[in-house]
Parts: structure tokens; C-alpha cells; sequence
């Protein structure tokens, strides 16, 4: 690594850091955390409300379960990328 | 054996040790990215509801809290877009709460809408990085994709961050 790399590296660390500071001082981190309860009771609640379906499903049930406008989305970003190429950066970025 | 073999193996007597074994530790990272204790308990159980649904698929040999992780992490993403941007970072559990903040109010809430305007995934992000600093190595692994994605993730968010805060008037 150039000398020229190791301090833009190191000055990107330092702005890195203290973007971290600023935004600590005002969203307080929560790594100390704990649940307030036990969560078991909830999980067996779920556990027991749940119907007893078989969690095998078939390719067309996935494919049911999936809502019309993401078939559409995807229909539409796979249109565009067909026709207009050019957009595939573009569409990568945002993904 | 240990819990998850014998859970994958068809013993649902293992479930209850292996959720109470990692229900702190999901609850935990859960809360970092959705910051709201209610939800992140909801998605919790609903995490570990997945993890008994896949019990046939499991790999046994697989590394349970990794996988119990990522897919705390998706839920938490899709938590996060169903989310209207006003709800998000309002809900914080008082003990996270710190007396002594160096900015004002106004600042922090500039502060806070501007990571609030962040796409889900970015938040996520920089919300695990910047303000939990959890190693990227852990986030990596928890969002289920590489190192070098993690950076430029971050990289990307870091120069959003840097924009949306200047209009705000706040300097980093």
C-alpha cells in the first residue's frame, strides 16, 4: 500500500469515527439490553396458535404466497434491464 | 449430540433449551437494528418460529446462532420497511437514555431523522457499525453477505449520512 492510500485510509477511519461519535451522542447504543420477560411463554403461545400445516410446500404454493406487485416488480425491473441495459449499474447500486 | 442435532433429528423436547440457550442473544441484535423492545420480541419468537418450522431442513452441523442471526436480521430489514419513517427511533428503552448528551435536542433529532431517511438496509447498517459498533466480521455474518460488502455499504451510507446531516446544519 502507497504511502498516499495509508493516509487517506487512515483519515476515512478518523472521519468514520467521529461520524460514529456524532451519531452515538444523539441514538444511545443498547448493547447492553435484555429482554424485559422470558419469552418462552409467547413462543409456545405462537407455537400453539399456529395451524398444523405441513411447512413442505410445493413450488406454485411459494409461488401464490408471493404478492401480485413483486411479480409485477420484478417483471418490470427484468423488462428494463432487457431493454435498456444500460440501467444494470444503476439498478445494482440500488440494490 | 448437542441441542440442534438433537432438535434436527426430530427431538422437539430440545427446542425449549436451544431458545432459551439464544433468546437473549437474538433479542439482543434484533433490538440493535429495529430499536423497539416490543418489536424486537415479536421478532424474536418470530425467529425462532422459523428456525422450528425448518427443523427437517436443518443441517445439524450448522452453527446455530449464526443462522438463528441472519434470519433475525432479515425480519428485522422487513420490520423496518413496513415501518412508516416517523415510528422508527422514537421507541427507545429508557435505560438507553444518557443524561450527559453533548448536543441539543434539536440536534439529536436532526441527527436521528437523518439516519431515519437511510434505506432499511443501510440503517441497519450503520445503526450495527457506527452505533452498536459491532465488528464487521459479526455483521457480515449476520446480514449474510461479505466483508467488502459491509464496507461499502457503510461507505455508501457514511456519504448520505454526510449530505442529509449538512442540510441539517449539523457537522460530524
Amino acid at each position: 500500500m502507497t504511502d498516499e492510500k495509508k493516509t487517506d485510509q487512515k483519515k476515512h477511519e478518523e472521519q468514520l469515527a467521529q461520524l460514529g461519535k456524532t451519531l452515538r451522542s444523539a441514538i444511545p447504543p443498547l448493547r447492553e439490553a435484555q429482554p424485559q420477560r422470558d419469552l418462552w411463554p409467547r413462543m409456545l403461545r405462537r407455537m400453539e396458535g399456529a395451524p398444523k400445516i405441513s411447512v413442505r410446500w410445493s413450488p406454485l404454493q411459494w409461488i401464490a404466497a408471493v404478492p401480485w406487485f413483486d411479480w409485477a416488480l420484478l417483471g418490470a425491473a427484468g423488462a428494463a434491464m432487457f431493454f435498456f441495459p444500460a440501467l444494470i449499474p444503476a439498478l445494482l447500486y440500488h440494490l | 449430540m448437542d441441542l440442534l442435532q438433537r432438535f434436527a433429528a426430530g427431538d422437539l423436547q430440545a427446542f425449549e433449551p436451544l431458545f432459551r440457550q439464544h433468546q437473549q442473544e437474538v433479542h439482543g441484535w434484533v433490538l440493535r437494528i429495529v430499536r423497539d423492545p416490543a418489536a424486537a420480541e415479536d421478532l424474536t419468537v418470530e425467529t425462532f418460529w422459523r428456525l422450528y418450522q425448518q427443523r427437517e431442513r436443518l443441517d445439524p452441523n450448522s452453527n446455530c446462532a449464526a443462522w438463528l442471526r441472519r434470519v433475525a436480521t432479515n425480519l428485522a430489514i422487513d420490520h423496518l420497511r413496513r415501518m412508516r419513517p416517523t415510528e422508527f427511533l422514537v421507541a427507545e428503552p429508557a435505560a438507553g437514555e444518557r443524561a450527559d448528551c453533548v448536543v441539543q435536542q434539536e440536534t439529536r433529532a436532526a441527527i436521528r431523522g437523518a439516519v431515519n431517511e437511510l434505506s432499511p438496509k443501510l440503517r441497519s447498517v450503520v445503526q450495527l457499525v457506527l452505533i452498536e459498533e459491532e465488528p464487521y466480521a459479526s455483521v457480515a455474518e449476520g446480514l449474510g453477505i461479505s466483508l467488502s460488502a459491509v464496507k461499502l455499504r457503510i461507505f455508501r451510507a457514511t456519504r448520505i449520512l454526510r449530505r442529509k446531516l449538512a442540510e441539517r446544519g449539523v457537522r460530524p
